[in-house]
């Protein structure tokens, strides 16, 4: 299950750590974020990417929660992936929760899917990515550039190719888009 | 002057701080091109076209190379703490840069410092880090689109990645978001809020709705959010009073997308060819319903 739907499944507006065993992952930088959390997924790790808490926020940031007890084996995994966190941190307040509402726009030949602030706009017979719209982060225009013209199954996912939360809120419209315009 | 601060989605574009022109298809600063797609190339791109227009200077560029890895913002950000202090502009625009509440807050302090205050204006990964810090009362003009005047809506998100299901982004829900930002001390002197309708807003609420022409596919096309905010930071620093800058530059942006004919697959470059008529005619209604 892609982190779409994951993130469908939760309802509350923050995840409570009501037990005292989550804790979450602090990295460098995006980019790392979101290869550390394709790895966890891949080995089977029930994660989730959420907002960091005020205290060490510093901009444009993303921190992976995960289950403390299997803080061991996660930070070796990390480590051997040459991405280990720069600190591991109890969850001890709510973590903000990305954004899990998505909004379509049908202009007859094209199709947009808006996540967040990032919209993503295909036409449907030949399901090329037209356009890419809205967002703020640098990776945006970079994301556009590589993706724009390219067929929705061609284009590099903003996973590979993006550092910062427009690229990942991209990633989330990319997804919706292949999930409403490709067979499964 | 009008000063325009951003990036260019390319790793190998160079630190660099100059007029801006504009050469077919590319802006041409310090005799380095960059592609009008969409960013801060298309931003300045309008400003060029709309100074033209106005028969003012063309704007200086501070642009770097930035594919969302922030190195090339650090660059920048590094360079302005410098450089902004012996300037004097009469209007700063900043844009794309990656969000570091460290450095847009060095970058505030800086300009206070500044020989006189300069107009204001944030769109893109700024406004972002200007709300994010708390500051964005330090702005004359934000330029959000609906799902960002949602974000600056939102008191606890620091970026539209996290703002909370229940502000919907849809048309109607408009006027309350818009009085959203200003109880929670999120607003700048003015919003621009760019979408089906542009909304002008201040604290006071609402001042002026902008609609016409309404072409749909403008939603989709990336960078037409760009060309809006080049334009009006054109008019601002050619010394219109804001709220009056930025009604036309709305109808200037929405005239120019309907000259282009528009479908969601256009691209932002085939509308800014259309600025100069569109700026000449919104000038000119102006002037006859003066009259």
């Amino acid at each position: 299950m892609g982190v779409f739907g994951l993130l469908k499944k939760k309802s509350e507006e923050a995840i409570e750590n009501h037990h005292g065993d989550r804790g979450f992952l602090v990295f460098e930088n995006t980019s790392e974020v979101i290869q550390a959390e394709n790895l966890l997924k891949k080995k089977g790790w029930e994660i989730h990417v959420m907002g960091p808490p005020p205290e060490i926020r510093s901009g444009c940031d993303l921190v992976i929660e995960f289950p403390l007890i299997e803080e061991l084996k996660i930070t070796e995994v990390l480590k051997d992936a040459g991405i280990p966190p720069l600190q591991v941190v109890p969850v001890s307040s709510p973590l903000l929760k990305p954004v899990d509402l998505f909004q379509t726009k049908d202009f007859g030949k094209y199709l947009m899917v808006q996540a967040a602030n990032m919209k993503l706009t295909v036409e449907k017979d030949s399901l090329t990515i037209v356009n890419i719209s809205g967002g703020g982060c640098p990776d945006v225009p970079y994301l556009a550039e590589q993706m724009v013209s390219k067929s929705l199954k061609e284009a590099p996912s903003p996973r590979e190719i993006g550092h910062t939360l427009c690229g990942y809120a991209l990633q989330l419209a990319y997804e919706e888009m292949k999930r409403r315009c490709l067979p499964s | 002057m009008l000063a325009v601060i951003g990036t260019v989605p390319d790793p190998k574009f160079p630190l660099v701080a100059g007029k801006v022109a504009l050469e077919e298809e590319n802006i041409l600063i310090q005799g380095r091109r960059a592609a009008i797609r969409r960013g801060t190339p298309a931003l300045l791109a309008a400003a060029v076209k709309a100074a033209e227009v106005l028969g003012v200077e063309e704007p200086f560029g501070y642009l770097v190379g930035d594919i969302g890895r922030g190195d090339g913002s650090q660059k920048l950000y590094q360079d302005l703490v410098q450089d902004l202090k012996q300037s004097d502009f009469h209007t700063i625009c900043f844009h794309y840069l990656q969000p570091l509440v460290g450095w847009h807050n060095r970058i505030q302090s800086v300009i206070k410092k500044m020989i006189r205050t300069p107009i204001l204006i944030a769109d893109a990964g700024f406004m972002y880090v200007a709300k994010m810090s708390g500051r964005s009362s330090a702005y004359d003009l934000f330029t959000p689109d609906l799902g960002e005047l949602a974000f600056l809506a939102d008191e606890l998100a620091p970026h539209p990645f996290y703002t909370r299901g229940f502000l919907l982004h849809e048309e109607n829900a408009t006027p309350d978001l818009i009085a959203r930002v200003y109880q929670h001390g999120n607003g700048p002197r003015y919003l621009l809020v760019k979408g089906k309708r542009d909304y002008l807003a201040n604290k006071e609420g609402i001042q002026a709705i902008i609609d016409d022409p309404m072409e749909e596919a403008m939603e989709a096309i990336g960078g037409t959010g760009d060309t809006l905010t080049g334009i009006v930071a054109a008019l601002i620093s050619s010394g219109m009073e804001l709220p009056r800058a930025a009604i036309l530059a709305a109808r200037t942006n929405r005239l120019a997308g309907s000259y282009a004919r528009p479908s969601p697959g256009t691209q932002v470059s085939e509308i800014v060819p259309h600025i100069p008529k569109a700026l000449e005619d919104v000038l000119k209604e102006r002037r006859e319903w003066i009259q």
